[in-house]
């Protein structure tokens, strides 16, 4: 086994991914750039990852929140930008993480509804979630009316 | 500011929505970075070693799988170390790419025998979904304090 020596320790990696019909990651690219002071950033299909120290990091994403603050979602990673272990110029395919990110992609539209309604609507008109712990069983009645619609 | 464990530990949505409601959200990039960064012996890509397995005995048996045991290195620390949890139970995606779904059902397991508050969820279908599930987060996460 060989010694392993980190790169870029003490930094930490951030993703931001956008899901906006007016910024792109782009546009967000170049404000990121405007207003970084050491960091990295890497932009990306979906957004950009941003890596350095963590308080510089965190004010360049509150900066770039400002932009559209309900299209822009923030993730930590483990890894730095560009990682031979996980960067798909090297693997050769997706990025293991990257299914998991495109999953969440289909339901974000969702959730940047539900982030600017709230804003708009009063919290207690909005009823609680259902509990996904409470199975709804197929009822006995039901069973027995299906049954009979059956032999019927 | 309180530590939120988030199920799946590697879900955007989740980790946006504690961190932008003013909380920690503890994500498995959190546990995986810690190794990327310390020096040691090479053990690509995860930097996972063998003594990994070796910790997880204090949450998993020995007779259990060692990939079970070597991922509980990485959340065990984490759910010990949680004041609240989020879980949303319909994620396909943790399975396969987040690995063994035995240490799926262990992680879910420790999360409901803790005695923390807890938000268990689906994900949102349509937009009145997405609007109940993002209220939901934001009445929970204002309720451990801290400032949303």
């Amino acid at each position: 086994m060989n010694a392993y020596t980190p790169v870029l320790t003490g930094t930490v990696t951030k993703y931001v991914v956008v899901e906006s019909f007016e910024i792109t990651p782009a546009d967000l690219a170049v404000r990121g750039y405007e207003i970084s002071d050491g960091a990295m950033i890497k932009e990306t299909c979906f957004g950009l990852v941003i890596n350095g120290r963590e308080e510089e990091v965190d004010r360049i994403i509150t900066e770039l929140r400002k932009v559209d603050p309900d299209h822009i979602f923030v993730k930590d990673r483990g890894f730095p930008p560009g990682d031979t272990r996980r960067c798909r110029a090297n693997l050769g395919g997706a990025r293991p993480g990257y299914h998991g990110i495109e999953q969440e992609m289909t339901i974000i539209p969702y959730v940047s509804h539900g982030l600017e309604e709230i804003k708009k609507r009063d919290s207690s008109e909005i009823p609680p979630p259902k509990n996904p712990l409470e199975y709804h069983l197929l009822d006995i009645d039901k069973l027995k009316n299906l049954m009979e619609a059956q032999e019927s | 500011m309180a530590k939120v464990f988030i199920y799946p530990t590697t879900s955007l949505i989740l980790s946006d929505m504690v961190a932008r409601f003013g909380h920690t959200p503890l994500s498995s990039a959190v546990a995986i970075r810690e190794r990327i960064q310390t020096p040691g012996l090479e053990s690509p890509p995860l930097q996972i070693t063998p003594e990994e397995p070796k910790k997880g005995l204090k949450w998993a048996a020995v007779e259990v799988p060692s990939g079970v045991r070597g991922r509980m290195a990485l959340y065990g620390p984490m759910i010990e170390s949680c004041e609240a949890a989020i879980i949303i139970n319909d994620a396909d995606f943790a399975f396969g790419c987040m690995g063994c779904a035995r240490t799926n059902e262990l992680v879910k397991f420790l999360l409901r025998e803790k005695e923390i508050p807890k938000l268990d969820l689906n994900y949102p279908k349509n937009e009145e979904e997405g609007v109940v599930f993002v209220a939901a987060i934001k009445k929970f996460l204002s309720g451990l304090g801290g400032t949303p």
